[in-house]
């Protein structure tokens, strides 16, 4: 039986992080994430380690670049405005290939919006944010276990692929205490870096960390690289939860801090006879369509319920494709979605595709 | 056959890209001399910036990363904080360190990062053929300031080594100029030091190296040196501005 510690969600990100293995952490404070640096300020030193607050998420980041570039696992966090300043460092991550851990914990936006949690960076996350053809790995913890487990595999993949992965949190992770059970042994990959930046001793080829490419022949070739690579990233990282799926009828696709409110809806839903079951994605990207490919032939509809106006909607929508209706309900600004406003809205949904049925 | 001289091991042996009468090419030169003198290639990791020198891996023969623009100080401390063992060093345009990157020399200088900055300043935006750059003086025509510049409108040129200087941080500032052999002379040594003060721990360490563009000056190369000693040196004095007495 592993340590049992009362921790707030920022905290055991940081622990994790430290029993993943990683020693090196550059950040800048911005609420609601600023304990991750307070936690591994603290800690770092005690362990060997290098903590350095940056000028700024810009800076941070392109510590980051250069510390992963050496082979070194290393992490920086923000919250949604820092995390935009972060969009160039993660694209030349994805072009040069440098493994790296990068947290979001979001907040109410755009602009420099408010410090309340919100689910409005799944675009960014997602869908692109900095330039290019690239893709990030993106992971959507529910709880402060989750922030821990999902942190430590977090580096491994990084490190597996060469790519970015991002934790994307929420200010009420961030903030939430719950008990933490850590394992004894962290589950650590360890992988040979040939292409570092150690300096060549002499004894190898330069070294070049780099994603420039004049050439357009040979750009495509990198491009190509690139996407074979999240080929095969989609087909064996994509990671889910089913809840109450086995009879549902009707599914809610949440992730995150919705997620749980999601579940207490469909212990509601039950006390009336309604069965709801949840498609809780925990990879972002890769989006989990399989989960929807085992529920679609029973299923009459999908609500997606997010903290933004609508974002992982449209993955629903295109893995639905068109087979069934999907419903949204969002709210935003840093508003959290309500247990009884989703109910009324399972209820009219109910009737419209499944009492008529009946 | 005695061997009285000869290419840089830490330079590798291909032709440039630069253009005829860029002193990119003898900065280069300076650094790989530094770098085989000292015995350092093999530890060293050299970050590239974005300019006419964004692909110096292809001339540098030590590990090398390509930074975003203006943030090779930040990469350079990330590598240097991660492995301190490594020789590390920047190369550097004006736009890139004085315009982009401002906030990332001045931190790095601050927080007296061990690593050396190589600052090439030739008062105007090469690659991206000759804009107007921090370190341009003013009246200098540039596409930018196709009137010259005018203080009014674009403000006064930055001294970088002056300014840096102000800080506590930085071990070791010197400008100097690549105009003509003695000058080059002096470079070499202010080089070679920097990467010695590296060496011995003592912090950050700077040389800023007055450098020729003829080609976005529309100068011949000859002319572009003695616009170097005639115009830019009164701006951009040379000499050692921080660790005047430093020994290593």
């Amino acid at each position: 039986m592993g340590q049992k510690l009362l921790m707030k969600g920022n905290e055991a990100i940081a622990e994790a992080a430290v029993r993943a293995g990683c020693l090196h952490y550059f950040g800048y404070p911005i609420t609601p994430q600023t304990e991750i640096a307070h936690y591994m300020a603290r800690k770092l030193p005690k362990v060997g380690g290098v903590f350095l607050q940056a000028e700024s998420e810009v800076a941070a980041i392109n510590m980051v670049y250069g510390a992963g570039s050496t082979g070194t696992r290393v992490m920086t966090s923000s919250s949604s405005p820092g995390i935009s300043l972060k969009q160039e460092g993660l694209s030349y991550l994805a072009g040069s290939q440098v493994p790296a851990v990068v947290v979001n914990i979001v907040r109410g936006g755009p602009g420099l919006g408010g410090i309340q949690p919100a689910q409005s960076d799944y675009f960014q996350a997602c869908k692109g944010g900095g330039h290019g053809d690239y893709r990030q790995i993106v992971l959507a913890p529910s709880s402060v276990q989750e922030l821990y487990e999902l942190t430590v595999e977090a580096f491994n993949l990084a490190d597996r692929y060469r790519i970015v992965a991002m934790i994307l949190g929420d200010g009420i992770l961030g903030q939430m205490m719950e008990v933490v059970e850590f394992r004894d042994e962290e589950p650590i990959e360890h992988y040979e870096k040939p292409w570092a930046t150690t300096g060549h001793g002499g004894a190898r080829e330069q070294n070049v960390i780099t994603s420039i490419h004049l050439s357009p022949a040979v750009l495509e070739k990198m491009n190509q690289n690139l996407q074979a690579k999240y080929e095969i990233i989609k087909q064996k990282e994509c990671r889910y939860e089913l809840y109450n799926h086995e009879e549902a009828e009707l599914f809610i696709v949440a992730y995150g801090t919705v997620a749980r409110i999601a579940k207490s809806v469909i212990e509601m839903a039950k006390r009336e006879g309604i069965n709801v079951g949840l498609i809780r994605p925990v990879t972002l990207w890769p989006f989990p369509q399989e989960a929807f490919e085992k529920v679609i032939d029973r299923a009459k509809a999908f609500l997606t319920v997010e903290m933004s106006s609508g974002q992982m909607l449209e993955d629903v929508l295109l893995a639905v494709n068109g087979r069934r209706k999907v419903y949204f309900h969002g709210r935003m600004g840093g508003m959290v979605p309500v247990r009884d406003d989703i109910m009324n809205i399972v209820r009219d949904i109910y009737k419209r595709h499944v009492k008529k049925a009946e | 056959m005695a061997v009285i001289f000869q290419k840089p091991k830490a330079l590798k042996d291909t032709s440039m890209h630069y253009c005829p009468g860029c002193t990119h090419g003898i900065a280069h030169r300076l650094v790989a001399e530094a770098l085989d003198e000292l015995g350092i290639e093999g530890r060293t990791v050299g970050i590239a910036s974005v300019g006419c020198s964004y692909n110096s891996y292809d001339y540098f023969n030590c590990d090398m990363i390509q930074a975003p623009h203006g943030r090779a100080p930040a990469v350079a401390t990330g590598v240097k904080r991660s492995k301190p063992d490594c020789v590390v060093f920047t190369y550097q345009g004006d736009g890139d360190l004085a315009a982009i990157g401002t906030a990332e020399i001045v931190h790095a200088a601050a927080r007296g990062e061990n690593i050396t900055v190589i600052f090439i300043n030739n008062t105007i935006y090469g690659m991206t053929s000759g804009q107007m750059a921090p370190t341009t003086l003013l009246n200098q025509y540039t596409t930018t300031t196709p009137y010259g510049r005018i203080a009014d409108l674009h403000g006064f040129p930055i001294n970088v080594c002056e300014m840096l200087a102000t800080l506590q941080g930085p071990a070791y500032i010197e400008r100097a100029s690549l105009h003509d052999v003695k000058n080059i002379k002096k470079a070499k040594e202010a080089v070679k030091k920097a990467f010695k003060v590296q060496l011995a721990g003592k912090g950050f360490s700077m040389v800023e190296l007055l450098s020729t563009c003829p080609t976005n000056w529309g100068m011949s190369p000859v002319d572009a040196l003695k616009r170097v000693r005639d115009e830019m040196i009164p701006h951009y004095p040379l000499g050692v501005f921080k660790g005047e007495n430093l020994e290593v």
